[in-house]
């Protein structure tokens, strides 16, 4: 599988790397897109080698979409979307969500603002801190950097999606016990990356858990605390 | 006569204990609500025009386009025509619109016209004579320097060079002379240069009276060894993650509601009220969780004035201005600039005699002060010179620690220089002059010990290499440090209602800190039921005032004012309940839920049966930190901690990595050892952060900062983690002083104590923290040099 997602795509990104720009383009970072379609102000979004193209396949474009008229973009005819509101469907937590949204509006204020899912934070709003990480189709993803319109089609988890009823999800569990936040503004991003970790391999090795929380950043210094969890988790997991 | 004092450790149920955070499940599970979070219908957002330059004159504003654009319902000059502006991104003018991206383009169609002024943004280098502020004394200067025993020929001196502000009457002369002045100096004042007014101009740089203790010179002369060196710390941001900002809405038009991200929730209603022309009582604020402050979130900001202006211009409808991360980094603080040239002086024997700093450094307009050196050692001979800069860098606020961190790096790195001078384990050099910390020195050398066993100091510990190095190479270096951490001023609300149940209401905060947790565990411990059965409220200015979370007073403060309501509250229980157990009310104890005789365990009522003794109403008592009139004082002051790094350098590349931290900390009374250990690790890990990687990179042609990004403002990351190791001092001793907070201490030795650990390794010092790649090669570079003209090092 390629490395759909602006970012972490594999998880494999390190201190070198961190917060830079996916230099793979296949998939559309925020950035990017709002460079390319800013060259043109206000006109409509272009959807075309960015969305349609590279994705093509994927269906992540919805299609119910309201595609009001096409344009031919780097020799092909591709959609218009935009710039006005679109409906658009989201499968979040294993819910549906529906919301009418701008296609340059990002997975993170989705999620904040419509849908009051405020567990991911808004820091940076430009990939570089982790704390809008949330799992799309299991994958950690900066929300901050994928457009919600991208976003539809694809199982949305976010942090809100761990507790079952009343009762910590074990990492969550095990950060409480090593007193893994302080301020608490960066943890629901480590709690997700963590979870990620996790599925990817039950008995992370340091190196992985090294790797995995490499793309997310706290102030307060918990970073020991959330270490001291994850090996309690690593130790508990059955393989 | 109540008895408040903490209770004796055998008696403590919880206090002391590793009682996990109460707001932790909260905070893993993303439903902690923070001002960022916060919903209120019908919300607008509000973002601010900010200048690009770094130091300029509003000429003229122009907001009609944004007033008439569709979907803005506010414009709001924040400053106007003639204001000046002295740092880029400073607030010109703010809007609100339905949406954000409304808001920002409403912002783009505002036109200002700005007179550019020169502005100073580098302060690294050390002032030159020339730019030294030739500005004339007033009385108060002379009063200064005099206070500050700046002797007769050196004030004497500075009266002729700079002048004086006005003609000193004979009455003033007068009064000088009686407090002990001497002629020669009444002499110079008399004959002193007086400036016509309108003369003076603000300089950016001023120079303070020398200060003198001593006799420097002499000891010098009488020194055996003496290191010179320069030393310093950048500017660098605070970067909270929850960036600065609040939610500001007229319920009616006298009444404001205010959500903010504020480390001092009691503090801003009143910082409020002049600006906005209401009276403080009017103004209510609220705020649940807050991402992170270390000393920038104290005052209600510009923005936040402006947030409630345009809520106002906007029929009362609340308007959000949350800061964007670069403004965040850019304008929301700066913890100041420090920078020392240092010669200190020592006997053989590594007796320290003299000292002496020329020092300068700031992050702002307002100048600010000398940071305390030489820090803890109270070196017998001293002179110290102190430049302060005006610049334009942002607005200088204090960083968890506040002048703190500095003072250690330009202490602990110059002592450590002397020490290797001398030839000396700097570990047997700090513990030969331990006397020079005063009252604490038991304190430091048990730590000193505890630590340097922690790291197995004596086996890492290798003299400065000789030759040039290459590759990987180790080293090990320390600091220690000091702090206040007395309580603030608190009141606290702890009702007991019929039913049983238990309420506390404090306007403080929990900033991480542990606020909840504390105050709950000392309910919880002095009234003998669970923590759970306690419902806390904090964080709205509905409830008892209670002091801003800086300088480390949070614990003692709310530990002190929930101890004391919570005794009271008890008391009033016992004596309702005491004829029921027929017994005196002195004779009960409230323990596991139950209210009993001491001496008769048997003759006991449920906390709900005695409670319940109430009648219909409640009982409520209010608790209050300090106070003098019922002793005890349950919190106290002056902590001692020391920091040992283990580092490694690639001295190919100049990339520098912890290996190994050790802090031994002590806090008076611990309350919840958890809690205080996550302080310790959070302080190193943040250490390493503004050692190693912070920084606010500013360009000197444009005044701007150029790194207002997560990116390239460094923060530490996971990875840059190494083993931490932390040891707190308890028992007896410690816990007799009461409580004293810790949220600061930790954090102020690691840059210091690293910078130590690179010169080990690589022999040679790296004057500047942050210790980035580029200053080790140039350290590395240099050092040839260095050894060429200091033959002795
Ligand atoms: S990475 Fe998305 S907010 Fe920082
Ligand atoms: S806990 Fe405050 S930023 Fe991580």
């Amino acid at each position: 599988m390629g490395n759909q997602y602006p970012k972490r795509g594999d998880l494999s990104r390190d201190a070198s790397s961190r917060g830079g720009e996916s230099e793979d383009s296949s998939g559309v970072s925020r950035r990017e897109f709002l460079k390319i379609s800013g060259a043109s102000a206000a006109a409509p979004l272009l959807a075309g080698s960015l969305l349609a193209g590279s994705l093509a396949g994927e269906s992540l474009v919805s299609e119910s979409l309201v595609c009001g008229s096409t344009i031919l973009a780097a020799g092909e005819v591709v959609p218009v979307y935009g710039p006005g509101p679109l409906p658009m469907e989201f499968s979040i937590n294993g819910k549906e969500y529906k919301a009418n949204l701008e296609p340059r509006v990002t997975l993170l204020d989705a999620l904040r603002d419509q849908f009051d899912l405020t567990g991911a934070k808004r820091v940076c709003d430009r990939g570089e801190c982790g704390a809008c990480t949330v799992l799309v189709d299991n994958r950690t993803v900066y929300a901050c950097s994928l457009l919600a319109i991208e976003a539809q089609g694809r199982q949305i988890l976010t942090v809100e999606s761990l507790m079952q009823r009343s009762a910590l999800h074990p990492i969550q569990q095990a950060f409480v016990d090593h007193d893994a936040s302080q301020c608490g503004f960066c943890t629901p991003g480590f709690v997700v990356a963590c979870k990620a970790v996790l599925d990817k391999n039950p008995k992370p090795t340091v190196d992985d858990i090294r790797r995995g929380l490499s793309g997310n950043f706290c102030r307060c210094g918990t970073y020991h605390g959330i270490q001291q969890a994850m090996a309690q988790l690593a130790l508990t997991q059955k393989t | 006569m109540p008895d408040y004092r903490w209770p004796d450790s055998e008696d403590r149920s919880l206090i002391g204990k590793r009682v996990p955070r109460v707001d932790s499940p909260l905070k893993v599970s993303g439903k902690a609500k923070y001002t960022y979070d916060v919903k209120r219908p019908e919300i607008l957002f509000g973002k601010v025009l900010r200048c690009p330059y770094a130091h300029a004159k509003i000429l003229s504003i122009d907001i009609r386009a944004a007033e008439r654009m569709p979907g803005v319902k506010a414009v709001h000059v924040i400053q106007g025509p003639g204001s000046i502006i002295h740092w880029a991104g400073d607030d010109v003018a703010a809007v609100a619109a339905v949406d954000e991206v409304t808001a920002e383009e409403a912002i783009r169609a505002i036109e200002v016209k700005y007179q550019r002024l020169p502005h100073l943004v580098n302060d690294a280098e050390p002032p030159t004579d020339s730019d030294l502020a030739r500005l004339p004394l007033g009385v108060d200067d002379i009063n200064e320097m005099l206070d500050k025993g700046v002797p007769a020929d050196e004030l004497i001196r500075q009266i002729q060079r700079e002048g004086v502000t006005a003609r000193v009457s004979e009455n003033e002369l007068d009064e000088l002379q009686t407090i002990g002045v001497n002629h020669a100096v009444l002499d110079a004042i008399r004959g002193a240069f007086v400036h016509p007014s309108g003369e003076v101009r603000r300089a950016n740089y001023r120079k303070d009276p020398v200060q003198i203790q001593g006799e420097p010179e002499q000891a010098f002369a009488a020194a055996d060894f003496i290191a010179e060196g320069l030393y310093g710390a950048s500017a660098i941001a605070h970067c909270c993650l929850e960036s600065h900002g609040s939610i500001s809405e007229w319920t009616d038009r006298n009444h404001l509601l205010v959500h903010m991200s504020t480390q001092n929730v009691s503090g801003i209603a009143g910082q409020m009220a002049a600006p906005l022309r209401v009276p403080a009582a009017n103004i209510r604020v609220h705020q649940d969780h807050v991402g992170g402050g270390f000393g920038s979130k104290f005052g209600p900001d510009r923005w936040g004035i402006a947030a409630a202006e345009l809520s106002r211009k906007a029929g009362g409808r609340p308007v959000r201005i949350m800061l964007e991360r670069d403004a965040e980094l850019k304008v929301a603080g700066a913890r100041p600039s420090a920078y020392a040239r240092v010669k200190v002086g020592a006997k053989k024997d590594g007796t320290l005699l003299a000292w002496h700093s020329e020092s300068w450094g700031t992050a702002g307009p307002g100048a600010g002060a000398m940071p305390p050196i030489p820090y803890v050692f109270d070196i017998p001979h001293q002179r110290l010179e102190y430049t302060a800069i005006r610049n334009h860098v942002g607005p200088a606020r204090p960083w968890r620690g506040s002048n703190h961190s500095q003072a250690a790096v330009i202490t602990m790195c110059a002592l450590d220089d002397l020490a290797a001078k001398l030839k000396m384990d700097p570990l047997d050099f700090f513990l030969k002059n331990l006397a020079l910390t005063g009252p604490m020195q038991d304190v430091y050398r048990e730590e000193v010990e505890i630590a340097a066993s922690l790291m197995e100091w004596k086996s890492k510990w290798r003299p400065w290499p000789k030759s040039g190095v290459s590759g990987v190479v180790r080293g090990v270096g320390f600091s220690i440090h000091t702090g206040g951490g007395r309580g603030h001023a608190s009141d606290c609300d702890l009702s007991i209602h019929p039913d049983g149940s238990v309420e506390i209401k404090v306007a403080t905060q929990d900033i991480g800190t542990g606020t909840r947790t504390i105050i709950l565990m000392v309910a919880a411990d002095t009234l003998g039921v669970p923590m759970e059965s306690i419902a806390l409220h904090i964080g709205d200015t509905l409830y008892p005032p209670s002091g801003g979370s800086g300088g480390s007073t949070t614990p003692g403060g709310v530990s002190a004012s929930t101890r004391r309501a919570a005794v009271d509250a008890r008391d009033a229980l016992f004596a309702r309940v005491a004829s029921a157990l027929s017994a005196q009310p002195e004779e009960l104890e409230s323990v596991n839920g139950t209210i009993r005789v001491k001496t008769d365990p048997q003759r006991w009522l449920s906390w709900q049966e005695a409670c319940s003794k109430l009648g219909a109403i409640s009982l409520n008592m209010r608790g209050r930190n300090p106070n003098r009139n019922t002793p005890p004082d349950l919190t106290g002051s002056g902590v001692g901690g020391v920091t040992m790094a283990e580092v490694e350098v690639d001295a190919d590349t100049g990339v520098v990595r912890a290996r190994k931290m050790v802090a031994v900390q002590d806090c008076g009374l611990i309350l919840n050892r958890k809690l205080a250990e996550s302080s310790c690790y959070g302080g190193l890990i943040m250490g390493i952060s503004y050692a190693l990687f912070e920084e606010k990179i500013m360009d000197r042609t444009s005044g701007q900062m150029l790194n207002p990004n997560m990116e390239f403002y460094r923060l530490a990351g996971f990875n840059d983690i190494p083993e931490l190791v932390v040891h707190l001092m308890t028992g007896g001793k410690y816990d007799e002083r009461g409580v004293i907070g810790i949220g600061e201490p930790p954090v102020i030795s690691p840059g210091a104590a690293i910078s130590n650990a690179v010169a080990n390794a690589i022999g040679v010092r790296v004057p500047f923290l942050p210790l980035t790649p580029d200053r080790v090669l140039t350290a590395l570079d240099s050092r040839e040099q260095l050894l060429e003209k200091q033959p002795g090092a």
